[in-house]
């Protein structure tokens, strides 16, 4: 079973193969995502589609959907060609915001869910995750680093995200908040 | 990996072997137990090797701390042997490094208990 989910880019559902056709020579030529993978680690997909360089997702608010956002995101990484050290900080990044949307923002609600979306250019990478939780005011969270919060046992996510990507846009609002990560490509104009 | 625990004691010191992924959920939980399950012996010198760790992540680092003082709060003192690179920096970057005591040789790090 084939389904047509943009023009270049087409997966047989069942197997979770894919192919491209017609596609210019791309900066990214990573592989369709494998969705049978995914259905085998219990990664509930109710909707899936791709662009040339960009693969969408919608997630339960689980800890099963934190743990294949952070992995998918470490395969693409890789597959871009970013360093082991930058890999690991997009890893954690991804990790760090998946758990913010699943547990801070739907606070596990299995009627909410988390929309990731990987989108890879000539010059970075940009991994967008939004939930359906109550917005999360970022001037709110309390410095990890300051002495009286050293001890803190949490409040050190979204700290974590900004010392790994090069840029972190939060945009919270009354349906949810939308964090955009974005890494540049080494060696890209994009990058340092 | 899942993070797994296995204690041995070294001269009065209770030394835990962790390994895997110490992350939200499961690992943290497991750290947790553990740590707890010693206080609740009455054993208060505890050294957490940490060499097999291979990640860590926000909610895991919140576990430390709170293992940490735990310990503390009850008399007691926790201790970390063995950090990776990766828990290494995290705990630069989160300024934590100086607030444990970091060992690299583990019978040094039992004689440094009271």
């Amino acid at each position: 079973m084939s389904r047509r989910l943009a023009s270049q880019v087409r997966v047989d559902i069942s197997t979770g193969k894919g192919e491209t056709s017609g596609s210019p020579k791309r900066a990214f030529p990573h592989r369709v995502p494998a969705l049978a993978e995914f259905l085998d680690a219990s990664f509930v997909i109710d909707s899936f589609s791709m662009t040339e360089s960009r693969v969408s997702y919608t997630l339960d608010s689980t800890l099963e959907s934190v743990d294949n956002a952070e992995q998918t995101a470490t395969r693409i990484a890789m597959e871009a060609g970013f360093t082991e050290e930058e890999v690991m900080q997009i890893s954690m990044a991804v990790r760090e915001a998946a758990v913010n949307a699943v547990l801070h923002g739907n606070a596990y609600d299995p009627d909410k869910k988390v929309k990731l979306d990987i989108e890879t250019t000539g010059r970075e990478l940009v991994i967008t995750i939004r939930d359906q939780g109550k917005g999360l005011d970022p001037a709110k969270i309390p410095d990890p680093l300051a002495p009286e919060n050293l001890l803190k046992t949490s409040g050190r996510g979204i700290f974590l995200i900004r010392s790994f990507m090069d840029e972190v846009q939060i945009h919270p609002s009354l349906t949810g908040t939308e964090i955009k990560l974005v890494k540049h490509v080494p060696g890209s104009s994009g990058g340092r | 990996m899942t993070m797994k625990a296995s204690t041995r004691q070294v001269d009065g010191v209770a030394i835990v072997d962790c390994s895997g992924r110490i992350t939200l959920g499961e690992g943290s939980v497991i750290l947790r137990d553990t740590v707890r399950g010693l206080l609740g012996k009455g054993q208060k010198k505890i050294l957490l090797n940490l060499g097999d760790v291979s990640y860590i992540d926000s909610s895991g680092i919140g576990e430390l701390v709170s293992a940490f003082t735990t310990v503390r709060n009850q008399g007691g003192e926790l201790k970390l042997l063995h950090l990776t690179k990766k828990v290494h920096d995290l705990l630069q970057i989160t300024k934590l490094y100086t607030v444990f005591d970091v060992k690299d040789d583990e019978a040094a790090a039992v004689q440094a208990f009271k």
